[in-house]
């Protein structure tokens, strides 16, 4: 049926675009990323290296979107299928935020309490072993 | 009887059997969940490099120890440069596997076979890459359990830097190899006929999930690593 022929072609050509599209929102992503990176490695401002460090992420995680929506097709998926599957990566919420807030409490009490662990940070040059 | 239907058929239709509630094939859900596997076990390993980073006072600054550049003469300052080819390769080679899977629901056999041999030497050209950095990096002195490098601050540095170093993009490396052989079977088997057979490509669209996974890993890895 020449009906169905020109449906195939329709979504083809849909499909190609969005693979297109996808294309260049990562390669621009990652060309920004690299700018900043770029642009970092000048930078003694500690308020204004977080900051671009935050706007890197946030790429990161839309790179992360695109990838996973598009490339790997999880957005055409069943509802059921992908809250299967992003349901339990929410874990990391938890999993991110707990672990580096407790690395940096370890480092504060450590700062605090160990005086060797101290001053151990505080010696310029190679160590000696 | 048509009387004890229930308030929504849809649902009842979805999940009362003779068809996919999922709508997907068997295999293909099922590497998806070990995907998510996956995806913690990474996430687990660099998770625990930002608790270690963040509970350790000075740590190297990533721009003075990937600044080198193969060929490139000893003491160049290129930071950057060369890991931003490593993640265009590897984004490039994303692209050429979803042409392969595109090509592959329209059952065009060529299409697929192109892009699985772009794909697999995409894969290639990136652990070559990677192989060239170690091993650079190692004939500076950086391995597991040795750091030559300094602080950012000019300090003494741990050796937890290089051990993360070498585990997290090890055992990428491992994945992106066997990303490779995972390719270069489909490839021989669409060379077979294997899936003109079937009638289906569904095989390629299941290697295509897991050479993309690979790929977000490095999206996670090259930020986490280099950038940050």
């Amino acid at each position: 049926m020449s009906h169905s022929h020109t449906d195939q072609e329709a979504h083809n050509a849909e499909a190609m675009a969005e693979i297109k599209k996808v294309t260049i929102i990562l390669s621009v992503f990652t060309i920004v990323e690299l700018i900043l990176g770029f642009w970092m490695i000048s930078l003694t401002s500690e308020a204004l290296i977080l900051a671009i460090k935050g706007t890197i992420v946030i790429l990161m995680m839309a790179k992360a979107f695109y990838i996973v929506a598009y490339f790997m097709h999880l957005k055409h998926e069943v509802k059921n299928l992908i809250m299967t599957i992003v349901v339990p990566l929410s874990l990391f919420v938890w999993f991110i935020g707990a672990f580096l807030w407790d690395g940096s409490s370890f480092r504060d009490l450590r700062n605090k309490y160990n005086p060797y662990f101290k001053e151990q940070s505080t010696i310029k040059g190679a160590r000696s072993s | 009887m048509s009387t004890t239907t229930t308030a929504s058929p849809n649902e009842a239709k979805l999940w009362g059997g003779g068809k996919s509630p999922f709508n997907s094939e068997y295999g293909k859900v099922m590497m998806w969940y070990f995907l998510m596997s996956d995806a913690f076990t990474f996430g687990a390993f660099l998770i625990s490099y930002g608790t270690v980073r963040f509970s350790t006072n000075g740590w190297p600054n990533s721009n003075e120890v990937f600044k080198s550049f193969p060929f490139a003469p000893e003491g160049v300052n290129a930071p950057l440069v060369f890991v931003s080819i490593m993640t265009f390769i590897l984004i490039i080679s994303s692209v050429t596997m979803v042409l392969a899977v595109h090509a592959g629901k329209n059952m065009d056999k060529q299409g697929v076979v192109r892009n699985m041999i772009l794909t697999i030497i995409g894969g290639i050209a990136f652990l070559s890459c990677q192989a060239w950095e170690w091993n650079h990096l190692f004939h500076e002195g950086a391995w597991w359990g040795a750091n030559p490098f300094l602080n950012a601050d000019g300090t003494a540095s741990t050796t937890n830097f290089t051990n993360f170093f070498f585990t997290i993009t090890g055992f990428h490396g491992f994945h992106v190899f066997s990303g490779v052989v995972i390719n270069i079977i489909m490839l021989i088997m669409t060379l077979m006929d294997k899936f003109e057979q079937r009638g289906h490509y569904l095989m390629i669209e299941k290697a295509g999930l897991y050479w993309h996974f690979v790929d977000l890993v490095w999206v996670f890895v090259f930020t986490i690593f280099y950038l940050l």
